[in-house]
């Protein structure tokens, strides 16, 4: 069995993700044979065949390229799987390429179990055992869910891959960073964060004063600072800030895999919530199960004795 | 301007879920259903795209399932769409997302659209693909996991957000399939007379077997409830005696209330 693993590159660098690819592949025991559209000094190390796009030529972000790319990849190494990471690369790509290879795609796979593909469903609630029909099958894995043993190392051998480039329908016009970092969350040893289960803008200032009677920043999910109660400076989460304080507080956090993603090397971790099945529960060391705008004044009450 | 929005109707995601009799996918007894959220964005633009070239835009708006997801397509003509298609499935979750996106492709083939949004993912399955797989079956441009769409003639800008808050920023002409990611608008709540002219609006029902194509390429084995970790304390009960055991616990365990 054989892997096309697909490298992930930004601005110049390789993503530290693509290692978890290579994990991947070592729990399907499959041959392991990368793919990069990139440079060459940001080559994975590793000791295999790396395929090597020039990013200058192709772009580093060109999907209707990258999948042509790939497809002339898959012609000439015929892998069984081919996979991606379930990041925002990988969504946009691994369709496509299952697509016009008429394969399946299994997305975001966070196991293998009994030769089967295991998923997360309804926001972690439920799990997925899914088993592909097709000879080639394509695969998104979740971040984080295969960590590599050890540093890498290794000497990649490279071998040039080049297609005409022609016209390509979407052009790549470039990056854009989000708006800067004017609180630094990183340093806080206390976060209290707000989700939408706070309820409206006017409740999120009752978790700001227990963020302020605890010492510490007032955090937020994306959906509550995508609704403007909260300023984007003080997202938690894959598209926000990673956070590790010796204390988080979640209130009203249901616990999407991003916002988990961002907040789960935290040293103690409280949930409050009022769903006692929320994910949120599975990183938590303390769940109190209640409603945030019952429990916290009741909390409050007690840290200002 | 033709524009199909695709919708799917998914369970509240705070419901306690079960599996169902045949171990494949969730018990829909006891579940309360709602349009999935990234396609009330997919719904919004949409209809901004109306606001933005005036009537001249047809808007589409469709969805497979059972007869319950015409409550999904009769919201999306409340906040603007101009008419529904409803493609009858009693067992939609049965269909992979190729096969979803082989019906859509089916029915959209001949009617020359120019544009179709639909959400970055559904929150049920979250397979993210049956956009993707739109677009390469149509033939379309596509772009994905959008935060700001514009559109000036035939040619289209967007912001597609990526991981650690960076974005693309990319061009592409119509005809295109687009997601839709959560912060791209603010979806607007349908009033009163909109939801009252709505139910004027035609709205067309086909069985799914007029559409039916390719077969699954995936199928589900077996749908589980995950092991609970031991985590941690779970502290419930009356507020007052659950925040005195609270502090305890953070006064034992952590040194932020030294």
């Amino acid at each position: 069995m054989k892997a096309l693993l697909i490298c992930e590159y930004r601005q110049g660098k390789l993503l530290e993700s693509t290692y978890e690819l290579l994990a991947f592949a070592d729990v399907l025991a499959a041959e392991r044979v990368m793919l990069l559209v990139g440079t060459e000094a940001a080559a994975p190390k590793f000791d295999g065949k790396v395929y090597l796009a020039d990013s200058g030529v192709y772009g580093e972000f060109n999907p209707d390229l990258h999948k042509r790319l790939f497809l002339d990849v898959v012609q000439k190494e015929h892998p069984d799987y081919i996979v991606f990471i379930h990041s925002p690369y990988g969504w946009d790509l691994a369709p496509r390429v299952a697509a016009a290879l008429k394969a399946a795609q299994v997305s975001e796979i966070i196991g293998v179990k009994e030769g089967k593909f295991e998923v997360p469903s309804c926001n972690a609630k439920l799990r997925r055992l899914v088993s592909p029909r097709s000879a080639q099958v394509v695969l998104t894995i979740q971040a984080g869910a295969f960590s590599p043993q050890g540093k890498p190392a290794g000497t990649p051998q490279i071998e040039q891959v080049s297609i005409e480039a022609g016209s390509s329908r979407v052009e790549f016009i470039g990056y854009e960073a989000a708006e800067k970092k004017e609180v630094d969350l990183a340093k806080a040893e206390v976060i209290v964060s707000a989700g939408r289960g706070v309820g409206k803008k006017e409740n999120v200032e009752v978790i700001a004063a227990l963020a302020r009677a605890l010492g510490g920043e007032l955090g937020a999910t994306r959906p509550v600072v995508d609704a403007g109660w909260v300023e984007h400076t003080r997202q938690v989460g894959s598209s926000g800030q990673t956070v590790s304080p010796k204390l988080y507080v979640a209130c009203g956090i249901s616990g999407a895999i991003q916002h988990i993603a961002g907040m789960k090397k935290s040293g103690f971790i409280v949930a409050i919530n009022k769903d006692k099945d929320a994910p949120i529960g599975e990183v938590a060391d303390v769940l109190v199960v209640a409603d945030v705008m019952q429990f916290i004044p009741a909390l409050l009450a007690r840290l200002k004795k | 301007m033709k524009i199909l929005v695709c919708v799917k109707q998914v369970p509240d995601m705070e419901s306690r879920f079960k599996v169902n009799s045949e171990g494949v996918w969730y018990d829909e007894k006891d579940l309360a259903f709602k349009l999935n959220e990234y396609d009330e964005f997919a719904l919004e633009q949409a209809v901004r795209v109306k606001e933005q070239l005036g009537n001249t835009v047809d808007i589409t708006v469709l969805s497979i399932g059972p007869d319950r997801v015409v409550e999904a397509i009769k919201k999306g003509l409340a906040m603007g769409g101009d008419r529904g298609i409803h493609i009858k499935d009693d067992h939609p979750w049965q269909k992979d997302p190729w096969q979803i996106a082989s019906v859509i492709a089916a029915f959209a083939r001949d009617k020359n659209f120019d544009l179709v949004f639909t959400g970055l993912q559904s929150q049920d399955r979250g397979s993210a693909q049956v956009g993707g797989i739109l677009a390469e079956l149509l033939g379309f441009a596509c772009a994905t996991t959008l935060v700001a769409f514009e559109l000036n003639g035939d040619l289209v800008t967007v912001r597609q957000e990526l991981d650690g808050g960076m974005c693309a920023i990319l061009k592409f002409k119509l005809p295109a399939v687009v997601t839709c990611q959560m912060g791209l608008n603010t979806p607007r709540y349908p009033t009163l007379p909109n939801i009252m002219k709505a139910r004027q609006k035609e709205l067309l029902a086909f069985p799914v077997t007029n559409f039916i194509g390719p077969k699954n390429l995936a199928a589900t084995e077996r749908m589980y409830l995950p092991e609970k970790k031991g985590h941690g304390l779970v502290l419930e009960g009356d507020v007052n005696e659950v925040a005195d055991r609270l502090v305890g616990v953070l006064k034992e365990k952590t040194t932020v209330l030294r």
